[in-house]
């Protein structure tokens, strides 16, 4: 036990000893106040070139590479919008072309339509004129064979109606018989 | 000579006791991150907007661990 | 004290990782020395220069690989200061940009084996807090005048409370700085120095097959696991860091809550 204290007093008084004649045997180092002008002096030197290497060259070369990129993405989304705007319009462009050319072809069709309606118009009207002679002179035809056949009849029966009347035996008087032929046709 | 030999003594029981100082700011760093992860946990929309001042909480919360570790080293080695 | 060897032949180096040494010969470090903290910043001001100015030489509309990481970073940084600090913030973005560009570097940069954590010193963290608290500070008072004080005067609290939170309202916002800048470098020396301790007890096979057979193993693992937590550590912190700003950037500029 007496030796223990005796190299632990001992230990200290080295210690003590090493702490007077050469603070790096200290055992913090970072309490070792001999250091300390030095380690100020060299990383106020330090700060000042990170400072200036950042200050002059780097943040405004980053800053100019972020707002360049910034500047791409706005100009590109602008195309872009641009684009779908063009886009938009020959849409547009195209639709209003293809709805002038459907009513241009309705159009046509209409007009077509028309001329051959007029042509059929004429057609037909010239062809009812045919009919409607052709239906005149056969109606006169007809009007002409039938007066034919009646006068035909007329004769035929006045002269049966004469030849009866000589066959049973008297004078027949022409003025007679054509009178009672007459009233029995129209009878 | 005892009288140095219970000086040295003292300094490491010092030393020692100065440590479960770091115990405490271990719980105040749980606390911290435990009571902002339970309110993430519910509203984890506004958990982003906060990360930033539970650092600082847990920083302030740290360093008074790191004062009782600075005089558990003062005690080992300064004095 | 952090040099003694323990028993068992195990070597406790955690903090080793973060002593600042002259990059050339052992002497004495100077304001002027250049030291390995001073190689890391280099490397983080080359990385940003290499992503940040080779990687956006080609100024491609539709961006290469590298180009749109900087883009991202720069989209991240500039949406976060727009939504927090609100549009006239954006003024100072380049500043703010600068600062989380440096941090998140150093992070990941701290993160290689055998590298050197530049933002786990509270010598840097403090003065990237400082340079934040004073510019917030002096941006207020200019944009404001003496209405910069309406911050720390709640009008919806009641009357009898008021010089009460006007105080523990100041006393909160000079501490700002404080725990801005512990928090960054505090974040990133605990997971430095845990991975460290774990790799201390690697080695333990070598000396005790029997134990060793589990905590060798268990250590491998327990060291991934650790990485994979500080990899996403040194993104949130660096985020964290520059969010902050950017809430104290707002408090500023528009300090009627």
């Amino acid at each position: 036990m007496a030796s223990t204290t005796q190299a632990a007093s001992e230990a200290a008084g080295n210690a003590a000893g090493a702490a007077g004649h050469a603070a790096e045997k200290v055992g913090m180092p970072q309490l070792d106040f001999a250091t300390y002008p030095n380690q100020i002096f060299w990383l106020v030197v330090a700060l000042i070139a990170i400072y200036l290497i950042l200050s002059r060259v780097a943040l405004p070369r980053i800053g100019g590479i972020l707002a360049d990129r910034q500047g791409a993405i706005t100009n590109d989304i602008a195309a872009a919008e641009d684009l779908k705007q063009k886009a938009v319009e020959a849409e547009a462009a195209y639709g209003k072309a293809l709805t002038d050319a459907r009513s241009e072809a309705s159009r046509i069709v209409a007009e077509a339509r028309d001329e051959i309606q007029k042509d059929l118009d004429v057609a037909i009207a010239k062809a009812d004129a045919e009919i409607a002679a052709k239906s005149a002179e056969s109606a006169r035809r007809i009007d002409e064979i039938r007066a034919s056949a009646a006068a035909n009849v007329t004769e035929v029966a006045r002269d049966t109606a004469a030849a009866i009347v000589a066959a049973l035996g008297s004078k027949a008087d022409a003025k007679a018989v054509d009178a009672a032929v007459t009233a029995r046709l129209k009878g | 000579m005892e009288l140095a030999a219970a000086a040295v003594l003292g300094k490491y029981i010092g030393a020692g006791m100065a440590c479960t100082g770091m115990g405490g700011a271990a719980v105040g760093v749980g606390h911290v991150v435990g009571n902002f992860l339970a309110g993430a946990l519910r509203n984890p929309s506004a958990a982003n907007g906060q990360t930033a001042t539970m650092f600082i909480g847990i920083a302030f919360a740290e360093a008074l661990g790191i004062f009782s570790f600075l005089v558990a080293l003062l005690l080992m080695f300064a004095l | 004290m952090a040099t003694q060897e323990h028993g068992e032949g195990l070597v406790f180096h955690p903090m080793d990782q973060f002593s600042i040494r002259p990059l050339f010969g052992d002497g004495a470090i100077h304001m002027y020395t250049p030291t390995n903290a001073t190689l890391w910043m280099a490397f983080s001001v080359l990385c940003i220069f290499t992503l940040f100015v080779l990687g956006t030489r080609g100024r491609a509309t539709v961006p290469s690989r590298i180009q749109s990481v900087a883009e991202l970073g720069y989209g991240f940084i500039h949406k976060m200061v727009a939504d927090v600090a609100g549009k006239d913030g954006l003024k100072y973005f380049p500043y703010i940009f600068t600062v989380f560009c440096f941090i998140v570097f150093s992070n990941f940069l701290g993160l290689l084996p055998k590298s050197f954590t530049s933002t786990s010193h509270v010598a840097v963290t403090g003065l990237l807090a400082i340079v934040v608290f004073v510019t917030v500070t002096v941006i207020g008072f200019v944009k404001n005048g003496a209405g910069f004080l309406a911050l720390f005067w709640i009008d919806s609290a009641p009357l009898p409370l008021r010089p009460l939170l006007a105080v523990i309202e100041v006393i909160s916002y000079f501490v700002r700085p404080v725990s801005h800048s512990i928090r960054l470098a505090g974040n990133m020396m605990a997971g430095h120095a845990v991975i460290k301790v774990f790799a201390a007890f690697t080695p333990l096979i070598l000396i005790s097959t029997g134990i060793g057979v589990i905590v060798t193993p268990l250590s491998i693992v327990a060291i991934s696991a650790i990485y994979a937590l500080e990899v996403l550590v040194a993104f949130i912190q660096a985020y964290v860091f520059t969010i902050l700003t950017c809430v104290y950037l707002k408090d500023a500029l528009h300090p009627h809550h």
